[in-house]
């Protein structure tokens, strides 16, 4: 193929692109370049999916020139999975933004959108470590910028608290890159892979341990989950979504990536490095749950659900050894909750908008005049509940699968009491939905959203459901990454 | 002991010290500035240590340059932010405040003035 018509190239060109775009033309053409560009993106990702199912991946030297001095981009299941949720997530909720914003756009919000996308883009199909440092912070800045967006003092409090973990998470990356680079003298992942050996210099187990690190703080996991809730629950709900479905899913798929890849020699030597993540994943299911349990306004009670959920994406470290069946399970974990989480944050954002609070009270009632969004916060919660036939069970059971598997029972355990904890405020909001408004409160019926409000919030927890039926094709792209 | 390993070991102990910065300030100022300090650390590791038989590798001398950008554009970002704050706010530092105690300090705040 013509290295002019790659779709690797162009996913990453083509949200620059429109962002650029977006940012010069007037604030009304903004939802239109983006649905046409992220539209086109899509295209791009199936025109991918067909070359990497027929050949196992697909490699491109931007602008031709080869390494160290070029850029390699390369794109396997793994990657391709991922950009397929990032488009279609992002595709969905650009329609729910467009009818959201319908009255005032909040400033810079399509072109940061776009570059977003752009970074995401660029760090799923990355394959040097410098590179990724340049898409990490592509990604954080922007989505910085958007929870600023909403402009009002707890928003900039929260994006100013999300700048700073965000920056010494990536400040920490560098400084491991830079020892990496020091010692080795090449930042190529594949080529580091089989230059890391057990036998390494203490600067690149220092190294390790600060990209692993600075990128757990970037991903949220407890304990370095302080900046997620504020940022998450207090931005506007397309933003919400786009950063609780997306974005740390961004950091988590490269802590994987290092995990399987150029640390793998570390990480083999020391087995039980491994149960780390995972104690600290089940640490946070527990207190993630616990808090959204207790939230008192109903989008930090979906933010610490993305808490608790980001635990399970850490559970699967121990496993890893044992065969394809754990890297199946986070996969396909962290594709169902990124549409299920978009799929919950949006819902949100209709019943506080239509409902006007946005305390987890306000919801009471919602039953009779939301019915759509209301079945979409449901079907959403089904998938964190881990109920059959959704995505999100299909993902726990091979979580548990492996986990026996390996010997490792206290797995199940903490993935089964998730489960019951997501179900406790699951049900709390429902439960005062479909209560009735008392007598004495006769406020007028709210007025009827836009239907697009509902129905794109509807499309993801469908998608989040039915993936769950038809994640054969899914998985097997998985299987066939060879780390 | 060469030149390249006193660059690397002024980079480790600057990386240090801006992180303590970053994460023990109050002043956001302050922060911003030990953040540059990190990156400057983490910079000047990228070029000492590469530094082969005496001749410098123009290859981290290119991602410092990369670097340097993405640390202006992020320090641009958190100077904004902060100057917004600040207008707000009148304060100077993010780090004593519950999101959620400010938004209800100021619905209790419009309330008291709309009893008025």
């Amino acid at each position: 193929m013509s290295p002019l018509l790659d779709p690797l190239a162009w996913l990453i060109l083509l949200p620059l692109l429109w962002a650029t775009l977006a940012f010069v033309a007037a604030d009304r053409h903004g939802p239109a370049l983006a649905l046409a560009g992220i539209g086109a993106q899509l295209l791009c990702v199936i025109a991918l999916a067909g070359d990497v199912a027929s050949h196992g991946s697909n490699g491109h030297l931007a602008g031709g020139w080869a390494e160290p001095l070029g850029i390699r981009l390369v794109a396997d299941g793994l990657s391709l999975v991922m950009l397929l949720l990032t488009q279609g997530v992002a595709l969905a909720l650009a329609l729910y933004a467009r009818s959201y914003f319908s009255r005032a756009t909040p400033p810079a919000f399509w072109p940061l959108t776009g570059f977003l996308l752009a970074g995401m883009n660029a760090l799923f199909l990355s394959g040097d470590l410098f590179n990724l440092y340049v898409t990490l912070e592509l990604v954080g800045l922007a989505a910085v910028g958007l929870v600023a967006a909403g402009g009002g003092a707890a928003q900039i409090a929260a994006a100013l608290r999300y700048l700073l973990a965000t920056l010494v998470g990536s400040g920490a990356y560098l400084f491991g890159v830079a020892l990496i680079y020091g010692s080795y003298g090449t930042v190529s992942a594949s080529l580091l892979g089989t230059l890391i050996t057990a036998e390494a210099p203490l600067a690149v187990w220092l190294a390790g341990g600060l990209m692993l690190t600075g990128l757990l703080l970037k991903t949220a996991l407890l304990p370095f989950h302080f900046w997620l809730p504020p940022a998450h629950g207090g931005a506007p709900a397309p933003v919400s979504a786009l950063l609780s479905a997306l974005v740390v899913k961004a950091s988590f798929y490269l802590f994987l990536r290092l995990w399987l890849g150029p640390f793998a020699a570390l990480t083999e030597a020391l087995p039980g490095l491994a149960q780390v993540p995972a104690a600290l994943g089940a640490a946070a299911i527990l207190w993630g749950s616990w808090r959204a349990i207790r939230a008192d306004r109903l989008k930090m009670l979906v933010a610490y659900s993305t808490v608790a959920q980001l635990g399970y994406l850490f559970l699967i470290f121990p496993l890893l050894g044992t065969g394809a069946l754990a890297l199946q399970a986070g996969i396909l974990q962290a594709t169902a909750h990124g549409l299920a989480k978009a799929a919950m944050f949006v819902a949100a954002g209709t019943l506080i908008k239509v409902g006007g609070s946005d305390r987890v009270l306000g919801v009471a009632g919602a039953a009779a005049h939301l019915p759509v969004s209301l079945f979409a916060f449901a079907l959403a919660g089904v998938t964190l509940m881990g109920l059959p036939p959704s995505g999100g069970f299909l993902a726990k059971w091979l979580l548990i699968d492996a986990a026996l598997a390996a010997g490792q029972p206290w797995i199940v355990v903490v993935a089964l009491s998730g489960g019951l904890l997501a179900g406790i405020y699951v049900f709390r909001v429902l439960r005062l939905a479909f209560r009735r408004p008392t007598a004495h409160d006769d406020v007028p019926l709210p007025q009827r959203p836009a239907a697009l409000l509902e129905w794109t919030a509807f499309a993801l927890a469908a998608g989040s459901v039915l993936i769950g039926l038809g994640a054969a094709p899914l998985l097997a792209l998985i299987a066939g990454v060879q780390p | 002991m060469s030149a390249g390993l006193i660059y690397a070991a002024t980079g480790c102990l600057l990386f240090v010290l801006g992180l303590g910065g970053v994460l023990l300030l109050k002043a956001l100022l302050r922060r911003i500035l030990a953040f540059n300090l990190m990156g400057s650390g983490a910079f000047l590791v990228l070029v000492g240590l590469a530094q082969r038989d005496g001749t410098p590798d123009p290859v981290p001398q290119a991602m410092v340059l990369t670097g340097i950008v993405v640390a202006v554009a992020a320090t641009a970002l958190a100077l904004t932010l902060a100057r917004r704050w600040h207008a707000l706010t009148g304060r100077d530092d993010i780090a004593r405040v519950r999101d959620t105690g400010l938004q209800i300090r100021r619905k209790a705040n419009d309330r008291r003035k709309a009893a008025r």
